[in-house]
């Protein structure tokens, strides 16, 4: 029936999309833009899988709606690599373990992004609080949370 | 069965319109923190959403004659980034900042958290502490209530068909003011209240002169305990006074008994909270 049109942007590009009006952005990225980095956990705003973020700010795109997005500027996971240069958190996240099945990992690197690109400088607590939202069932965090603060100290290093 | 529509519109009196035109059947979308969960849940089908947040006066703060006005579809995290307010309503900002996580913060706006009408909600307990006044607007014009008279029960409101919250204002305060939100919960983040618990008040030197308690998740509406107020003003927080408005807390409790609070741990909790939470909010005003 009345499917609704939206223009916006993901990722710096422009795109198009058709949706369903209760349509969810995660499965409009997923599902018609092909982007299925992001994932889907609960689907209920708890897990952080499918972490994106729009017009800069933090979001879960299962709690969003596609036909929301007019003008809205999109960042996933699929985003944050440039062609084969992995962005620093990717490399550390491989380098430092701290990912097994690999579910929660998108959501886990956009959302620590998105933390490096507020607060480059976290202490651990804010790196811990900071990621809460977001679940992984086979690492323990710690070796998550170690990697995003050697990235800041590394961060920090280089632009001294 | 009928599609679901959506409509963005740009202005309140368009808003106002669309929900008249559904008959009851619309809903008003901010962040969709609640609103997605329970429609994927099935518990919620509406048969057209309204986003309300393409408008301007629900989705920005002002400050108004001396206080603030926020919108009511403001997300959490703008409201967190607001140094003025931070300064001004310390407490009510760390209750809205409380809510779910980094994410969820993103999308819930307060005035989501007060119309889902959860006996729980965070925001709740800091604004009726605060003395928030809500702006409403319906199928008859605007009207203003105060916050604590909007919850009917647990998932109620008092709104009327067709009315949205539009914004929600905190009055100027005196010198000498500071007000301070706790809740319980068992887990240290991502967790709903088992108490929750806001204070506001104003010292005068050591003399509490005046003071508002809002108390949440403990009976089916979040309460104003207009009792505990009164024990505290007037007093020098001393300990017979905070003992005397903790009992007002304890004597209003009329909870729930779960596996995550029986009722003796949850009303012997409120009493705890509103000591604590009084003490912090005197502490930022500078008083104690
Ligand atoms: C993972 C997770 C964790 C959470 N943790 C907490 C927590 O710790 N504490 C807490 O208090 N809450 C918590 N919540 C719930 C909290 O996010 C919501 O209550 C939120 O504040 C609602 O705001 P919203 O903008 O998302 O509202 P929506 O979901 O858009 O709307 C909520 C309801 O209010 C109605 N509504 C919204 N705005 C208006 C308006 N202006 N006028 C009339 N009706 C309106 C909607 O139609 C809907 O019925 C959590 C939610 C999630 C998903
Ligand atoms: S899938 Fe969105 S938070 Fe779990
Ligand atoms: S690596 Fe498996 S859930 Fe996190």
């Amino acid at each position: 029936m009345s499917r609704i049109h939206v223009s916006a942007t993901v990722n710096g590009e422009p795109v198009e999309f058709l949706c369903e009006p209760t349509q969810t952005l995660l499965d409009v990225l997923r599902d018609q833009l092909g982007l299925t980095g992001s994932k889907e956990g609960c689907g209920s705003g708890d897990c952080g899988a499918c972490s994106v973020t729009v017009d800069d700010r933090l979001t879960c795109a299962c709690l969003a709606l596609g036909a929301e997005m007019e003008g809205r500027s999109i960042g996933t996971i699929e985003g944050l690599a440039h062609g084969d240069q992995l962005h620093p958190l990717q490399k550390k996240f491989v380098e430092m373990a701290a990912l097994q099945c690999g579910v929660c990992t998108p959501g886990f690197l956009v959302a620590s992004k998105a933390l490096l690109d507020r607060n480059p400088d976290p202490t651990e607590t804010e790196v811990r609080y900071w990621l809460a939202g977001n679940l992984c069932r086979c690492t323990g965090y710690d070796k998550i949370v170690r990697a995003v603060m050697e990235v800041a100290a590394e961060m920090k290093e280089t632009s001294r | 069965m009928q599609q679901t529509t959506y409509a963005a519109p740009r202005s309140i009196d368009e808003a106002v319109g669309l929900m008249a035109a559904s008959g009851g059947a619309a809903r008003i979308l901010a962040g969709g923190t609640d609103l997605l969960v329970q429609m994927r849940a099935g518990s919620l089908a509406p048969g057209a959403i309204v986003d309300v947040k393409r408008i301007a006066e629900m989705t920005t703060i002002v400050e108004e004659a001396g206080g603030f006005r926020i919108g009511a579809a403001v997300n959490a995290a703008e409201i967190g980034e607001h140094a003025a307010l931070q300064r001004a309503w310390p407490g009510v900002v760390e209750a809205i900042n409380l809510i779910g996580s980094k994410q969820v913060q993103g999308r819930a706006s307060a005035g989501g958290n007060l119309c889902n009408a959860s006996p729980a909600a965070d925001s709740a307990p800091a604004l009726v502490a605060a003395g928030a006044i809500l702006t409403v607007q319906g199928p008859k014009g605007r009207r203003e209530l105060p916050v604590e008279k909007l919850h009917a029960g647990p998932g109620r409101t008092t709104l009327e068909r067709g009315e949205i919250l539009v914004s929600i204002a905190l009055p100027a305060r005196p010198p000498g003011s500071g007000d301070a939100y706790l809740r319980l919960i068992p887990r240290t983040e991502m967790d709903i209240a088992v108490v929750g618990c806001g204070v506001s008040l104003t010292m005068k030197g050591d003399t509490c002169v005046s003071a508002r308690v809002g108390l949440g998740a403990v009976a089916p509406t979040v309460m104003l305990v207009e009792a505990a107020g009164a024990a505290l003003a007037g007093s020098r927080l001393d300990d017979a006074a905070l003992e005397k408005a903790a009992a007002a807390c304890r004597a209003a409790c009329r909870p729930i008994d779960d596996k995550r609070g029986t009722i003796a741990y949850r009303t012997k909790i409120a009493g705890v909270l509103l000591r604590r939470a009084t003490l912090v909010a005197a502490k930022r005003a500078g008083g104690h």
